[in-house]
């Protein structure tokens, strides 16, 4: 019986922190809304969460198409299609590793770091004290947080595809020896707005809401001592990539699946 | 005498465990009233309790008459304007200089304009001798200055009610004497109502108005300072004194010594 | 960290974000057709169609003036029908247009060829809805190698 007991427990525990999550993020989201005050908050937080993942992405997503570039022509060559290395590269960029990638990097990035400060801010009993000044938390801390990864997540995913196409570009063109005119026009002519683009961008909202969602929940939901604060850094990186990988593959059947 | 905080047999437990069991207490207006216990009887749980932030299990606790675990949401937050409490950690934000942590509650919760903000800031931060330190960052300061920082933000908005938890805890003797000064001036100066959590004898005894002692889950003594030098509860005693056994037991409960050992169960 | 400067370098970071938009959308995705432009549908009907794809390219002379819509079976004869999107910039085509359906390179994509026909007195124009009744289906290879083969035998 000790079995079945143990798995009721841990199933009440999951849906309860399910609703804890979800009253904290009602909360933040209905906290009425101060646009003014909140604002400068908010930049403050794209610069902690955008800005400052800025350099790993552009780095990454450099790499990755310029991998990607070098890995596409030695199969295509073999077809005699190498100019396909463009909407290679792109297509690959815009649907998948564009969203995924930057949603894994932005997890262990952005994400982790969220987590830490929060539970610190728990720790030291910056949240109470802010309660005693009657300042809602969720709203002067939860909120401008949330809405600056939701905002920053895809505004890093766009400018990752952006650096791996000319990364591809890099290596497929200029080291490979692929024409130039055939590298963008196939391109264009196989890389659709709404359907590639578009839905990458809807794909890497989704991430940027779940991650961000998850990140501030682990860190408001720690328990206040440094291995409560580990283990919910360590939670927020394992649960959100598993997240993303899980709702990547949802997303993909919903928009390109059916056919 | 007006009482500004009264609670009525409040019982409070958490996790299965009970913190109190059906205590009673007056914080009377104007005046230094000081809860002081053993460590480890949840002393900072009775703050938290105060501010609203825990709800008791039964009992009734009001701010100026009305019961505040009965309050709305923004009731709360508006009442919570009147109060503001001392953090055993000092709870400064750590992103922000100390003068932008003074300037957060007139911030939030005025519309003063930034000149204005800047003469109340650099007021408080003289009344606590920290002027100087007002392009600080929290991390730059000693415990002693971010406590006393910790204070001027407390008092940024003249709250009536302050609540300082522990705030004597882990600090050098100068640091002591300097808070033991400042809260007495404040007090006296703003006419303050203050509630002080602490385990420090010594200085409670110097600027309290009235003690209590809580242990056990109960209230084990309360009258001024006189009084309870004099009492003569053992349990009172063995607290003033600082004897290692006694009424308050050194030993966690546990089994028989002998039956821990021998085995013999 | 002071606000200025965290502004300044949010001001970037959108910078930034815009300038990998534009080249996403002016250099990486096809311009028009997809949204936005006015077209008009044309119908074809093939025996085989191959690999055509929806959002195939219909080309004249190598211009691309529209894509595949989409493919359908016809319900009374089982012939695959084809919807082609033109740009109504290129609405003049005679009725006496024929299309085929071509590859690009020996195993590129497959896309539909349209060859204009003449235009005298008497031929309309094609319009949204016509069927164009000259096809030529895809050259399927698997057919191709059978009737060489047939035609050695004999």
């Amino acid at each position: 019986m000790q079995w079945l007991a143990n798995i009721g427990r841990s199933a009440i525990d999951t849906v309860g922190s399910f609703g804890r999550a979800f009253l904290m993020l009602m909360g933040a989201i209905i906290a009425k809304p101060q646009l003014i005050k909140n604002t400068p908050l908010t930049i403050k937080q794209i610069y902690v969460v955008g800005v400052q993942s800025l350099l790993i992405i552009v780095v990454s997503g450099l790499f990755i198409g310029m991998v990607m570039a070098l890995q596409g022509y030695t199969i295509l060559v073999g077809y005699g299609a190498e100019g396909s290395l463009g909407p290679m590269v792109a297509l690959s960029l815009l649907r998948e590793l564009g969203p995924v990638v930057t949603a894994l990097l932005f997890a262990g990035r952005a994400g982790s770091a969220l987590t830490a400060e929060i539970g610190l801010m728990k720790a030291t009993e910056q949240l109470s004290s802010l309660e005693m000044m009657a300042v809602d938390p969720l709203r002067r801390v939860v909120a401008p947080r949330l809405w600056a990864g939701i905002i920053s997540m895809p505004m890093l995913a766009i400018i990752f595809s952006a650096v791996g196409i000319l990364g591809g570009h890099i290596v497929g063109v200029d080291w490979l020896g692929v024409d130039a005119g055939s590298y963008w026009s196939i391109m264009q002519s196989s890389v659709d707005w709404n359907k590639d683009v578009v839905n990458g961008i809807i794909k890497t909202v989704v991430f940027a809401f779940v991650i961000t969602w998850i990140a501030i929940f682990k860190g408001y939901d720690a328990i206040p001592t440094s291995e409560g604060i580990s283990k919910a850094t360590t939670e927020t990186v394992v649960f959100s990539s598993l997240a993303v990988l899980g709702l990547d593959f949802i997303l993909t059947a919903l928009m390109f699946g059916i056919e | 005498m007006e009482n500004l905080l009264e609670i009525d047999n409040l019982t409070f437990s958490r996790s299965g465990r009970i913190i109190y069991d059906d205590i009673s207490l007056r914080i009377v207006k104007g005046k230094t009233t000081a809860i002081m216990g053993p460590s480890g009887i949840g002393k900072t749980t009775m703050l938290r309790l105060m501010g609203g932030q825990l709800k008791p299990d039964s009992g009734d606790i009001r701010f100026k008459g009305e019961s505040i675990q009965s309050m709305s949401r923004n009731r709360l937050f508006t009442v919570r304007r009147q109060m503001s409490m001392l953090f055993q950690s000092g709870a400064l934000f750590t992103d922000m200089t100390v003068y932008d942590n003074i300037a957060f509650p007139l911030r939030e919760h005025t519309k003063l304009s930034e000149a204005e903000i800047k003469t109340l800031v650099l007021l408080k931060l003289q009344a606590v001798g920290l002027r100087g330190a007002a392009d600080l960052m929290p991390a730059e300061l000693s415990g002693g200055m971010a406590r006393r920082a910790a204070l001027a933000r407390a008092i940024a908005l003249d709250p009536e009610l302050i609540m300082y938890d522990e705030p004597f805890a882990g600090q050098d003797p100068i640091s002591m004497g300097v808070l033991v000064k400042l809260i007495k001036a404040l007090n006296d100066a703003l006419q303050l109502t203050s509630v002080v959590v602490t385990h420090d004898v010594t200085e409670v005894l110097t600027i309290a108005d009235y003690i209590y002692i809580l242990a056990e889950k109960k209230v084990i003594g309360s009258g001024t300072p006189e009084q309870i030098k004099q009492s003569d509860s053992p349990l009172v005693q063995q607290f003033l004194k600082g004897h290692a056994d006694g009424p308050v037991p050194f030993h966690y409960p546990a089994d028989e010594l002998e039956l821990t050992f021998l085995g013999a169960k | 960290m002071s606000s200025r400067k965290v502004e300044i370098m949010v001001g970037l970071f959108v910078v930034l974000t815009i300038a990998a938009g534009l080249l996403i959308a002016l250099k990486a995705v096809n311009q028009g057709m997809s949204s936005g432009t006015d077209t008009y549908t044309l119908y074809a009907k093939f025996d085989n169609i191959g690999g055509l794809k929806a959002r195939s390219a219909v080309k004249v002379g190598g211009v691309t003036v529209g894509r595949v819509d989409s493919i359908n079976l016809d319900s009374d004869g089982y012939t695959p029908v084809v919807a082609l999107k033109i740009s109504q910039q290129y609405n003049k085509f005679p009725e006496t247009s024929s299309v085929s359906i071509l590859t690009s390179g020996l195993l590129g994509e497959q896309y539909v060829g349209f060859q204009p026909g003449f235009s005298i007195d008497g031929i309309a124009d094609l319009a949204e809805g016509d069927y164009i009744s000259d096809t030529k289906s895809a050259l399927v290879l698997e057919d191709l190698i059978g009737q060489f083969l047939f035609s050695k035998n004999d």
